[in-house]
C-alpha cells in the first residue's frame, strides 16, 4: 500500500529506461520531483520529469510506464509534468546506474563538457569490454541521441559511449 | 506573461511559430538523408540531428498553442497550416542538393542558433529561456559536427572544394534574413523578451567567417542582395511540396496525434 512520497520512490526505481533497460528512470536521473497529496481517502501523485534529448522519443514512453506503475499500485490521480529547466545534465545519473552502464557494455558519461573546440581530441573513454583506454572516437551520434560510437584499438569492439551531456 | 498586452502575447505566438517551423522544415529536409547518407555514420548524424531539431520543435508548438489559445494542438499547427501561414526561414526549406550542400546549410542556421539561443536563455520570457537552454546544449554538438565537415569538404579535394564553394555562394543569399527582423521581431526585442537581432549579425559574420576560411573557401559579402519573405509567409516554391508530403496522413485522416 502507498502511503508516503518514499513509497512512491521505491516505486520509480523499478520502472526501467526504455532504451537501456538496466538504467531506472532514477538511475537516468529524469525524476526531479515526487509529491503526494491527500485528496479525501485517494491521494493525488505529481511526478515532475525532465526530458534527457529534446527529441528522445523514449520519453512519451517513459510517462507512460510511470503511469502504469502507479495505476498498478492502486493510485488513480496521476499527473505527470515536464520540466524544461534546469536542463537535465548526464551529472544526475547515479552512481550505480554509471557501474550497470559498464556492465552492459556501454561506457559511462564522464563528467566534462562537451569538447567544442572543432577536430579536439575527446576525452579518452574506456573500453566497457577490456577496460583499455586505447579507443577512439567513430561517430558522435550513435545509435540514439544519448549515445556516441567509438572503437576500441585493442580488443577491436566497436562500443556505445553514454555521451557526457552539460 | 503576467504583465504583458494582448500584442505582445500575439508578437510572441508568432515569434515562436517562426522558430518551431523552421525547425520543423530543416527536420523534414535532414530526415530526407534517412537511408541516404554517403557512409552510415554520417546518415545516423543526420537523422539524429533532424530528431534533436524536431524534439525542439515539439517544444515550441506546444508553447505556442498555449499562448494562443483557441483550443489550438502542437498537431493543428504542424500539419493543419498551409503555405502562407508558415513563418518558417527560406533557408530550411531549400532542397538538400548533394551532402556538402546540406552540411553547409546545416553549419549557416547552427551558427547563429548558437548565438541565438545563448541570447534567448536570458530572455524576461521564462518558457522561451526554458526551451533555449535545453536546446542550446544540442545545438552545440550540430554545429560542431557540421563546422568540421565544412573543413573537411572545403579543404579537401578539388571536387569537394568547388561544390563547396558553389554551394556557399548559393546559400549565402538566404542567410540574409535570420537577421532582418520582421515587425514582430522588433517589438519583442524592443520589449527585452529577445535579443536584436542587427547585432547578432556581426557576431555570426565573425563565427562563420573563421570556419569558412578555415575551410579555404571565398566568404561572401553580408551586402550581396539576399532573399527574403519566409517570415511573413511568402516562400519559394519548394515549401508547398513539403507540406503536401507531411501533411498528407493529417488531412486525409484527420485527427491523428503525434
Ligand atoms: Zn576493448
Amino acid at each position: 500500500m502507498v502511503k508516503t512520497e518514499a513509497d512512491i520512490w521505491t516505486l520509480l526505481a523499478s520502472v526501467p529506461d526504455p532504451e537501456v533497460p538496466v538504467l531506472s528512470i532514477l538511475d537516468l536521473g529524469v525524476v526531479r520531483a515526487v509529491s503526494l497529496s491527500p485528496t479525501g481517502d485517494q491521494s493525488a501523485v505529481t511526478i515532475t520529469i525532465t526530458p534527457t534529448y529534446s527529441g528522445c522519443p523514449a520519453m512519451d514512453m517513459i510517462s507512460m510506464n510511470i503511469r502504469i506503475a502507479l495505476l498498478e499500485a492502486g493510485i488513480k490521480d496521476i499527473s505527470i509534468v515536464s520540466q524544461l529547466s534546469p536542463a537535465w545534465t548526464t551529472d544526475w545519473m547515479s552512481e550505480e546506474g554509471k557501474r550497470k552502464l559498464k556492465a552492459y557494455g556501454i561506457a559511462p558519461p564522464l563528467s566534462n563538457a562537451i569538447v567544442d573546440e572543432l577536430f579536439a581530441e575527446d576525452h579518452k573513454i574506456q573500453c566497457p569490454q577490456c577496460n583499455s583506454m586505447n579507443t577512439e572516437l567513430i561517430s558522435q551520434f550513435g545509435s540514439t541521441s544519448c549515445k556516441a560510437l567509438y572503437r576500441c584499438l585493442d580488443c577491436k569492439e566497436p562500443f556505445d559511449y553514454f555521451k557526457c551531456h552539460r | 506573461m503576467t504583465n504583458s498586452t494582448t500584442d505582445t502575447r500575439a508578437a510572441l505566438s508568432n515569434y515562436v511559430l517562426h522558430l518551431a517551423d523552421t525547425n520543423l522544415i530543416l527536420a523534414q529536409r535532414l530526415c530526407e538523408w534517412c537511408g541516404h547518407g554517403p557512409i552510415l555514420e554520417q546518415d545516423i548524424a543526420l537523422s539524429n540531428i533532424g530528431l534533436d531539431l524536431l524534439g525542439q520543435t515539439r517544444s515550441l508548438y506546444q508553447y505556442a498553442a498555449t499562448l494562443i489559445g483557441e483550443g489550438k494542438t502542437e498537431d493543428a499547427l504542424a500539419f493543419l497550416r498551409n503555405e502562407r501561414q508558415f513563418k518558417n526561414l527560406l533557408l530550411s526549406e531549400q532542397p538538400n542538393g548533394d551532402f556538402g550542400y546540406t552540411v553547409l546549410r546545416q553549419f549557416l542556421y547552427e551558427a547563429y542558433q548558437l548565438l541565438l539561443l545563448r541570447a534567448l536563455q536570458q530572455s524576461s520570457d521564462s518558457q522561451l529561456a526554458a526551451i533555449a537552454e535545453k536546446s542550446l546544449k544540442e545545438a552545440t554538438y550540430h554545429y560542431k559536427w557540421s563546422a568540421e565537415w565544412v573543413i573537411r569538404l572545403g579543404d579537401g579535394t578539388e571536387e569537394s572544394h568547388q561544390r563547396m564553394q558553389q554551394a556557399l555562394n548559393e546559400i549565402w543569399t538566404y542567410t540574409g534574413e535570420m537577421f532582418l527582423p520582421s515587425a514582430d521581431e522588433k517589438a519583442l526585442s524592443f520589449a527585452g523578451l529577445i535579443p536584436d537581432l542587427t547585432a547578432l549579425r556581426e557576431e555570426w559574420f565573425k563565427k562563420v567567417s573563421a570556419v569558412l576560411e578555415e575551410a579555404t573557401l571565398d566568404i561572401p559579402a553580408l551586402t550581396v542582395w539576399m532573399q527574403q519573405g519566409g517570415k511573413t509567409g511568402v516562400h519559394s516554391e519548394h515549401l508547398g511540396y513539403i507540406l503536401a508530403e507531411m501533411q498528407y496522413l493529417q488531412r486525409q485522416y484527420p485527427g491523428q496525434q503525434w
